[in-house]
């Protein structure tokens, strides 16, 4: 029996369960997913965002302003490389400078530290590759870059190194209501919990829903983008959003902390039932690069790494829900957290842990709670020297097995073994990044999928991509048996 | 600090090929520095034959062609490391590695070699729409997980793409055993070469559809299927001509890129054309004493010819370290330059005094032609015509240029096609 299960090990999620971690609680994450971090935290605009555009009345706006603060103290302790390029709204006709006023009155009501308008030289001296059509923009120096689902892993990571435990695979089925507990049913498995907390992202009205009828809606909201290779680094040095519409922040060019340069999202509201629905299409893409050709003319699509898409969590009630339910006792909905949830995630976390102290009082705290993940080793951005006392520790960092991004192969060894491990190729990828470059893992595929087997113990025809049915390799060839004799 | 003469960056064909040659003109210290575990690069998991026509006069397999070169190597004792990476080249020739044996080494050198040969372009470069499930393979990966790793990656196959491994592996995949539905190719003809479609496609009824893309990829968590469809001039997908086929793997062979990394960060001048060095005649970049060969210059589409490229940067390095004054940037330079139908030329210049008797011009011609001239011209005046029954974008040109029809000039050299009954 757990004190606590919480349902999904997304950004939230896991950031919940971290922040739990500090009290003597028995924790439980049940994420549906192979890996964390597999939803609408894998796929995103992957920003910190300042927080003026929030009304200045609702959750999400106290949220993100609140997370934003709070940002630099939580990579720091989990070792998550976050950087505050800040960020700029960019007016390209006299009546978005308008816009652009009120943004700024806004975010002075919610407390935005540090906004400031400059004028289209101004702008123009900042961002040489922006066009040069533009009159001005908000400048938000607070707003940041972070890789999130770096990010989530970390809290996860954290959590488990705090006692947590983590169920992959585990897609909730049903939840039973007994007497001072809830039963929570996979397809093979049940989990009893005096505590739910519902963080199931595009699911969480569906979870909701098996003990309560649902009072929101959760509309996935799809957003496609394309990403560059870092030899477009340096193209923008701020994240760059248009003046927002009703449809949301608009389709921004931005940095990401990794060097890369991210265009995107489109917004396109699917219906509830095609919540799996993460595929691209050459129309809206063709949309993106039409649209982000107002803010930049030159962004060099030769470039494009990869295209994704991701869902945005769209809740019917238009703000963040983070409370307890009031028809059902202990279960604490965390829904609807589209964006800004990432910026948000740290205040979130408090918050819900708030919510639950409020309900059990009595709760002691974790004396052997460490906030401080390892750090991990980044073996490309090592001094000569940093490097070669590497090595001499533990030889296994001197064998490069991604050359696009120079990833040790002692990286992804510790990347398999932490709490949270990556067992996929795309886990090893989100965590270590070798498949992240330019070659997108065509050189480096095989060389991870055999360390995967050798570190896991599991033959190569075991290794997934991502979820237990994404098999990469049917069997071996018509004599691949005779070389294991050789 | 260790110093060699010569230090080779890549262990293919090129660099394999490059540090026998600069051996037998009498470079003293060679070093080879491969990433691998084993010498021979992609040829190795080229088993097929095909390889070693020009060079050899026979019919080789990838890893045979290979060994020969393996073997020359040994024989001279010519030191290499395995498992090893170079993480940078500074412009005054020093190298630094890494491996899990000695970890970080700082080479000198008083030549380098680049011999990194290209990796594939992704679905990435091309932004194709759908899913991003498993089962997504650049053809050449495929081949490794089949035919060094002993695995097969699907068994109902789509290709996009009909470069030279997209031909091979749609053989290779039908005689392991899987169906080979079809292979997408945009163009309106194919980049691979003649005999590749013959003995890999139309022998096995694969058909090969030109003017096609895939349009959409199906399946979130394995390749369900993929939705292909024909293009207009413009290479736009014409509404309601979509097919869907049922497979669980696509592979890509839709082109190759040098990997530059390496030189970019020396600051050695990149073609932007060819995404590989800028080099003269002697195979030199734009760094003196660093020479660079093979696929890492441009993409071949025969070993053979990459092996001849080599052994002259091979024999253009040894020279240089045995007189430094043999460097270029310091005689009369040409430059040549891509005209009408032609994509490319390598090298970028010709440096008259290192020349011998002729010049080599390697070039890809943009589309397909029958019955067309090159026409070579130096300063507007044609020096040099020759008649080609076919040029396609598959399948490079050599113009051979004799010395003495290249007079002293700093005008431009150009090449171009010629119709038979006028200009493209």
């Amino acid at each position: 029996m757990y004190d606590i299960a919480i349902i999904g090990a997304g950004v939230i999620g896991s950031a919940v369960a971290r922040e739990l971690s500090r009290y003597a609680l028995k924790i439980v994450i049940l994420e549906r997913g192979n890996d964390v971090a597999v939803g609408t935290t894998k796929a995103n605009s992957a920003i910190v965002h300042a927080g003026y555009d929030a009304p200045a009345t609702s959750l999400k706006g106290k949220m993100n302003v609140k997370g934003n603060a709070m940002y630099d103290e939580v990579c720091q302790a989990l070792d998550v490389p976050f950087k505050r390029v800040g960020s700029l709204v960019v007016a390209q006709h006299d009546e978005e400078l308008e816009t652009l006023e009120s943004l700024l009155e806004n975010g002075k009501l919610l407390g935005v530290p540090g906004l400031e308008i400059l004028s289209g030289d101004a702008v123009a001296a900042r961002e040489p590759n922006l066009n040069q059509s533009i009159k001005a923009a908000l400048y938000a120096p607070t707003a940041g870059i972070v890789e999130p689902w770096e990010l989530a892993i970390a809290y996860c990571e954290n959590a488990m190194d705090n006692g947590v435990s983590l169920k992959l695979n585990f897609e909730v089925k049903g939840i039973d209501r007994k007497a001072g507990c809830f039963e929570i049913h996979s397809k093979d498995e049940t989990v009893t919990a005096s505590t739910v907390i519902n963080a199931a992202g595009v699911y969480a009205d569906a979870v909701y829903n098996m003990v309560a009828d649902s009072h929101f809606t959760i509309k996935p909201r799809r957003g496609q983008y394309y990403l560059l290779d870092k030899e477009a680094n340096g193209l923008v040095n701020h994240v760059i959003f248009p003046c927002p519409s009703k449809l949301g922040k608009g389709i921004l060019v931005a940095p990401t902390i990794d060097g890369n340069v991210l265009i995107g999202p489109d917004s396109q509201d699917l219906t509830p039932f095609d919540k799996e629905a993460t595929n691209t299409t050459g129309d809206r893409l063709q949309y993106i690069r039409e649209t982000a050709a107002a803010i930049c003319e030159v962004v060099p699509y030769k470039l494009n790494i990869t295209t994704f898409a991701g869902l945005r969590a769209e809740p019917s009630t238009g703000d963040f829900i983070i409370e307890e339910s009031m028809e059902v006792k202990n279960f604490i909905n965390v829904a609807g957290i589209k964006s800004p949830g990432l910026s948000s995630a740290p205040a979130i976390a408090e918050r819900v842990a708030s919510i639950y102290l409020d309900i059990n009082p009595n709760t002691a705290e974790n004396p052997a709670f460490n906030p401080i993940r390892r750090p991990r080793v980044k073996f490309a951005d090592m001094t000569i020297e940093a490097k070669q006392e590497m090595i001499e520790k533990d030889p296994r960092y001197g064998r490069i097995i991604c050359r696009c991004e120079m990833i040790s192969e002692g990286e992804i060894i510790d990347a398999i073994h932490r709490n949270a491990g990556g067992r996929t190729l795309n886990g090893i990828k989100r965590r270590v990044r070798p498949g992240a470059g330019r070659c997108q893992g065509g050189f480096c595929g095989p060389r991870v999928m055999e360390i995967l087997t050798r570190e896991l113990s599991l033959k190569m025809t075991d290794i997934k991509q991502e979820g237990l049915d994404s098999y990469i390799l049917t069997g071996k060839t018509k004599r691949g048996d005779e070389d294991d004799a050789i | 600090m260790t110093q060699y003469d010569i230090v080779v960056i890549g262990g293919g064909p090129a660099g394999l090929a490059a540090a026998v040659e600069a051996r037998e003109q009498g470079a003293k210290s060679i070093l080879v520095i491969e990433r691998d575990r084993e010498l021979g690069g992609i040829l190795q998991q080229c088993i097929h034959n095909g390889f070693g026509l020009r060079v050899f006069n026979e019919e080789l397999t990838g890893p045979e062609y290979a060994e020969r070169f393996i073997d020359e190597l040994e024989a001279m004792a010519i030191e290499y490391l395995l498992d090893t990476m170079v993480l940078e080249i500074t412009q005054d020739r020093q190298i630094i590695i890494s491996n899990s044996e000695k970890g970080i080494q700082i080479i000198n050198a008083k030549s380098i070699v680049l011999a990194m040969g290209c990796r594939e372009r992704t679905r990435g470069a091309l932004a194709i729409p759908g899913y991003r499930p498993a089962g997504v393979f650049n053809a050449g990966t495929a081949q490794r997980y089949i035919n060094v790793e002993g695995y097969m990656v699907g068994k109902r196959v789509v290709i996009l793409g009909s470069g030279d491994i997209g031909l091979i592996m749609a053989r290779r995949m039908t005689l392991e055993g899987a169906q080979v539905l079809a292979v997408a190719e945009i163009m309106p003809f194919s980049g691979g070469l003649t005999r590749n479609i013959v003995q890999c496609l139309d022998d096995y009824n694969i058909p090969l559809m030109l003017s096609h893309t895939i349009t959409a990829i199906k399946g979130k968590d394995r390749v369900e299927g993929v939705v292909i469809q024909k293009v207009d001039q413009k290479m736009q997908p014409i509404p309601g001509t979509e097919i869907e086929y049922k497979c669980d793997t696509i592979l890509l062979s839709v082109g190759l890129i040098p990997e530059n990394e390496l030189s970019r960060k020396a600051g050695i001048a990149i073609d932007p054309v060819t995404n590989g060095p800028v080099v003269n005649s002697n195979m030199e970049t734009t760094i003196p004493g660093i020479f660079a060969c093979g696929n890492v210059v441009h993409v071949h589409d025969l070993v053979d010819f990459v092996t001849e490229e080599s052994r002259h940067a091979g024999n253009a390095a040894a020279k240089y370290v045995m007189d430094e004054s043999r460097s270029n940037h310091k005689g009369t330079v040409i430059r040549t330059k891509a005209e009408e139908g032609v994509g490319y030329i390598v090298p970028q210049q010709i440096d008259m005094d290192s020349i011998d008797g002729k010049v080599a011009l390697f070039m890809r011609v943009r589309n397909v032609y029958h019955n067309a001239s090159l026409s070579v011209k130096l300063g507007g005046v044609e020096i040099k015509r020759v008649k080609h029954r076919h040029l396609a974008p598959g399948e490079m040109v050599r113009v051979d240029i004799d010395k003495q029809l290249i007079k002293e000039t700093q005008a431009e050299m150009t090449v171009s096609v010629v119709l038979e009954e006028g200009r493209v």
